[in-house]
């Protein structure tokens, strides 16, 4: 069973459809008792990141989610739900993430250079940093395959845990891993075939 | 690199796509589902439906068929079509629609635009506008293109993208219907004066119009069609490869 974090941000009906069509059982809550009770743990997220990181510490979800993932349990945050998991984002101030991934959250206009649209939307390729192996969640796709992309923030400074890039001016933080948390600034439940198998991937 | 989108338009009436569609392999060709679901395997890279339903009955059929395709397919869904209040916007958020459509409900109340904005975020909000020229200038029609509003469309859409507009869908209703190709003078104006992604809608009739749109008028993200689509006149993945040979990016 997979739980879906429920702390009032974001629309989960996709997310928790696309589980149910490649056969996984999903639930969203904001129960710690049954977090603890599912073997995975997805961190979703739409919206500015000082709200959602206050409703997270709100509704206690935030040390639930943390002991999980010191336990061992793989936890995959998704678009506003990978950005909590740095230690800091300086979206609209300066806010505290989970800390459970090295680097921080920056808008993405200054590094894109111009010409460019902010937010990044639509689809865009995966590029694998060269020298690493390939994360297990891109076991079932290739590189070059493509996602889709909503944000106007970017991770930085992430450092040896990106295991996916995004070319868009400079190539943007797509995915990071640490262990069994697992982070994608693209909508897996948005990007078809390939993001279905990358949450396949995830769940097995 | 970012990909241009191709993002085939169905019209659903009652819960039914409207305009028979007839592809090889489709058992029920007024399926929103099967519709949808035939585009995403061939390459759509969003859809978009448009509920052009006039009673609450009808509304209804909508959101239970809405739900359904949600569940059946994982690409961006927007929705239009009826869209007046926020209770328009959550009800067919909550039926797993990504992006709203507004056209008509932000002329009336442009406020609209702001408030779904602020309560959604701009990546939800597309306004939709329908534009003709009128000596000279481009302008805003309303009740689908049959009443002049008297706005300056270029003012209308940077107003909107102002208030929160993530996204600008441009139908040019000279241009639509006649097969001739995109509204290139309009884009071109319309994509020098917003900075938020800009899709084109009205006039394609073969392959080619899309390639001089995107060729032309580098600014463009995506192309919108409709009946060149149902009617299998163009073929989305012939359209991408052909697009891709011819040096622009898209999704494979």
């Amino acid at each position: 069973m997979i739980a879906i974090v429920d702390y009032g941000v974001g629309n989960l009906f996709s997310l928790r459809s696309s589980l149910e069509y490649i056969g996984k059982k999903a639930v969203v809550t904001s129960d710690a008792e049954e977090m603890r009770r599912c073997d995975r743990i997805i961190l979703p997220g739409v919206g500015a990141f000082g709200d959602a990181v206050e409703k997270l510490r709100k509704s206690g979800m935030d040390e639930v989610v943390k002991a999980e993932a010191a336990e061992g349990k793989p936890l995959l945050g998704i678009c506003l739900g990978m950005q909590l998991l740095f230690e800091k984002s300086y979206e609209y101030g300066e806010h505290d993430g989970l800390g459970l991934i090295a680097g921080s959250v920056k808008p993405i206009a200054p590094m894109i250079g111009e010409g460019l649209k902010v937010p990044h939307i639509g689809w865009n390729g995966l590029e694998f940093p060269k020298g690493r192996e390939r994360s297990r969640l891109y076991r079932y796709i290739n590189e070059g395959d493509c996602v889709y992309f909503v944000h106007s923030y970017a991770a930085v400074d992430c450092g040896q845990d990106v295991t996916a890039t995004a070319g868009y001016g400079v190539p943007l933080t797509a995915s990071v891993e640490r262990g069994n948390v697992y982070g994608v600034q693209y909508h897996p439940e948005k990007s078809g075939e390939t993001g279905l198998r990358i949450l396949r991937a995830f769940c097995e | 690199m970012i990909t241009k989108r191709i993002i085939p338009c169905l019209d659903v009436r009652d819960g039914r796509v409207v305009k028979g569609v007839n592809f090889e392999g489709l058992a029920d060709v007024s399926s929103p589902v099967e519709l949808g679901k035939y585009y995403s395997a061939h390459g759509a890279d969003e859809l978009v439906f448009y509920d052009i339903t006039a009673s609450a009955e009808g509304r209804g059929l909508f959101t239970d068929i809405l739900r359904e395709v949600a569940r059946n397919i994982f690409i961006p869904l927007t929705v239009g079509g009826g869209i007046n209040t926020l209770e328009d916007f959550d009800r067919v958020l909550k039926c797993g629609a990504d992006k709203v459509s507004v056209n008509s409900g932000a002329i009336r109340n442009p406020r609209l635009v702001a408030d779904a904005a602020k309560k959604y975020g701009d990546q939800c909000v597309v306004l939709s506008t329908d534009v003709k020229r009128v000596d000279g200038r481009f302008m805003v029609f309303a009740r689908g293109g049959r009443e002049n509003t008297g706005m300056d469309a270029l003012e209308w859409i940077s107003r909107c993208e102002k208030m929160g507009a993530g996204e600008i869908v441009v139908n040019s209703i000279d241009t639509d219907g006649v097969k001739k190709g995109f509204d290139l003078e309009l884009l071109e104006a319309v994509c020098g004066r917003v900075s938020v992604p800009v899709i084109a809608s009205g006039g394609a009739g073969c392959i080619e119009d899309f390639v001089t749109l995107f060729q032309r008028l580098p600014g463009v993200d995506a192309g919108l069609a409709a009946s060149i689509f149902h009617f299998g006149e163009v073929k989305i993945e012939d359209l991408k490869a052909t697009l891709a040979e011819k040096g622009i990016v898209v999704r494979k």
